[in-house]
């Protein structure tokens, strides 16, 4: 199989040199896979995108493994491929191993800060989307109660509960938040039959909105919280449709918008931070016909009024990952 | 605590321990006859693909499991074909056919449905419903017995109480039947197994081949019973805590519901015992679900009891020329 893969990597090395011309912008999708119906597939959504507005081309590679990330910068790269966008927190150390070494090509890292001085940095404001879901939640629920599940336990998710938490109970302050971590390893983020259990779990407890931060584990909990009837809030892309009517919404990170930006700035794209937040779309939360009946006109009221309000500096989210502690 | 919330942590136990208790005692079978196999997750992540895989495509459950079935017998083959014929060392065997699992099903998973390694979510007849025993409702009324009853005994699917019946019919076959002193004396002699005149390859093959028949339906049970559809690594160590539970319960099948529950107690426990003041201790969850490594290193270590594992296992058979 790591043959199999050598020679895939090789091929898809060849195709690239064969089709590339200069300056084109580049793209390099994760392990996930461009088709991944989540993180990756929002970025290549960005990049059609770009490619049907402009009429542009542009170069892209879906890595087979780890090994790869480093030799994919460097094709690109080389071949005067610019900016070269990846999508993933996994970059970083390849990245910083290669951006030096081609000082005239500009890097775009998602999800990830890297301090170079042509490496634009592209993070999201997690808490803010989290917030808004969690007022949503909470004005939803009958019960009072409303539920957390996130992955593996890492500050990153924190700062997804800790949002969410803020928003609940801006919306309610008598609500009850439960919140349970699927586990610390990595093997959190792909166990859909924790997650249900988790969500049966915090049903007992009350809850009958369940906000899932959790990868493939998030499937099970809203493949569970359609079973037992109630509702669900999915993550990073829009998953309505994977229940229609018994998901509430989904907290969106605009990743498209990330590399459609990135994409749009060409050679000038800026370097530095970046930071994708209520303000410029880079995250929300989704209406569209599948949670229409759930999601009601009032809550889309207060949800905006709220958005506007966070934009403005009038309601200051607190963001886990600055101190490492939730108010909450 | 009240009663309500231990019915529901015992219900939950109960869905938990069913795979690891199908992956136990697969492991029991395969290690009784002295071949160790740490690729019990291997086999059930195959098992879950396959059987959520085809369950989609067809439609049917039934098809699903018996696929799932299929790829974890077709992978234990190769671990027997590996480990008893060309008398490869069993450990390595076992990891290469993890590693197998691991990235097979993801990249036929992407190339059959395009979904980044998952299959589309199954639902009516692509998974398998919950059984309602008889009079549930109306006994649900009962007070204190009801519920147990109604919510911990009724309404599983099917492959739990498969599970169950495995249990006795484990010992039976392993303990009060020919077959059994077979299997467990090739496990621990396979020389005076051979000096009878009897095949220890076969009794090998055998005995590999019912612990991918238990792996198969722990997999597919993970895929189309628990969850509604195979996600990539959703065994997620399932098959390291049986293995785990398999040492705990000293290769015995009863010892070994009993552990597989205990270990799924633990897991249904977790969400309700974190971060929750105990005595005044603080529960943090990590130490929850490190608990089952811990109790089997104190079985290992010696603490409670002894562990002997069977004195033939991990070595390939060679008969005297």
């Amino acid at each position: 199989m790591s043959l199999m893969r050598t020679l895939l990597g090789a091929a898809a090395t060849v195709t690239l040199g064969a089709t590339a011309t200069l300056a084109d912008p580049a793209i390099i999708f994760d392990l996930g896979g461009k088709f991944d119906k989540s993180f990756n597939e929002s970025a290549y959504t960005g990049a059609e995108r770009w490619k049907e507005e402009t009429g542009g081309n542009y170069l892209e590679i879906e890595l087979q493994s780890d090994a790869q990330r480093e030799q994919a910068l460097r094709a690109f790269a080389g071949r005067g491929a610019n900016p070269v966008v990846m999508a993933g927190f996994s970059f970083a150390s390849a990245l910083t191993e290669v951006a030096p070494d081609y000082p005239d090509t500009k890097f775009v890292i998602i999800d990830m800060v890297v301090d170079a001085p042509n490496v634009t940095s592209v993070v999201f404001n997690e808490h803010e989307g989290s917030y808004l879901v969690g007022m949503a939640a909470a004005m939803e629920s009958e019960t009072g109660t409303v539920g957390f599940i996130g992955g593996m336990d890492i500050p990153l998710i924190s700062r997804f509960a800790c949002g969410y938490a803020q928003g609940a109970k801006a919306a309610n302050a008598d609500a009850t938040v439960v919140q349970n971590m699927t586990g610390s390893t990595p093997a959190a983020w792909n166990d859909p039959v924790k997650g249900g259990e988790l969500t049966k779990a915090q049903i007992s407890q009350g809850a009958d909105v369940v906000f899932a931060a959790a990868g493939g584990t998030g499937i099970g909990v809203l493949q569970t919280a359609a079973d037992e009837g109630i509702l669900s809030i999915g993550v990073d892309s829009n998953q309505n449709f994977m229940h229609p009517g018994q998901v509430l919404t989904s907290m969106t990170k605009r990743v498209d918008n990330a590399v459609y930006n990135a994409f749009s700035a060409g050679e000038d794209v800026a370097p530095g931070f970046n930071v994708m937040g209520l303000n410029n779309d880079g995250v929300g939360y989704a209406v569209d016909e599948f949670n229409a009946s759930v999601l009601s006109a009032d809550t889309i009221a207060a949800l905006e009024e709220a958005k506007a309000a966070i934009i403005a500096g009038d309601i200051a989210v607190h963001d886990f990952m600055s101190d490492s502690t939730c108010p909450m | 605590m009240d009663y309500g919330l231990i019915i529901q942590i015992l219900d939950s136990t109960l869905r938990l321990a069913t795979p690891l208790l199908l992956a136990c005692l697969a492991g029991m079978f395969s290690e009784r006859a002295g071949v160790f196999d740490i690729g019990l997750e291997g086999k059930m992540l195959a098992a879950a693909f396959l059987s959520a895989a085809v369950a989609a495509a067809t439609g049917s459950v039934w098809l699903g499991l018996l696929a799932g079935i299929a790829a974890s017998l077709a992978l234990a083959l190769l671990h027997g074909v590996a480990s008893i014929t060309f008398r490869g060392d069993q450990l390595i065997s076992g990891v290469a056919i993890n590693f197998l699992a691991a990235g097979l099903t993801v990249i036929v998973g992407q190339a059959w449905f395009s979904l980044g390694g998952r299959t589309p979510p199954l639902s009516g007849e692509g998974r398998f419903s919950e059984i309602e025993w008889p009079l549930a409702g109306i006994i649900n009324d009962i007070p204190v017995a009801g519920p147990i009853y109604a919510d911990i005994i009724s309404g599983h699917t099917i492959l739990v109480y498969v599970a169950l019946l495995a249990v006795p019919l484990s010992w039976f076959v392993l303990f009060r039947t020919r077959y059994g002193l077979r299997l467990r004396a090739v496990g621990e002699n396979p020389g005076a197994v051979d000096t009878a005149g009897i095949s220890v390859t076969r009794l090998r093959y055998g005995a590999v081949l019912i612990c991918g028949l238990l792996c198969g339906l722990a997999g597919a049970y993970l895929a189309t019973g628990l969850a509604a559809g195979f996600v990539k690594e959703m065994t997620a160590g399932r098959g390291f805590i049986a293995l785990a539970a398999l040492i705990f319960a000293k290769w015995r099948p009863w010892h070994a519901l009993g552990a597989c529950l205990l270990f799924g107690f633990l897991d249904a426990s977790a969400p309700f015992l974190e971060n929750k003041d105990v005595l005044g201790v603080t529960i943090v969850p990590q130490f929850i679900q490190a608990l089952p490594y811990m109790l089997t290193v104190f079985i290992l270590a010696g603490f409670i009891g002894r562990a002997d594992p069977p004195r033939a296992g991990g070595a390939a058979y060679v008969k005297e020329r």
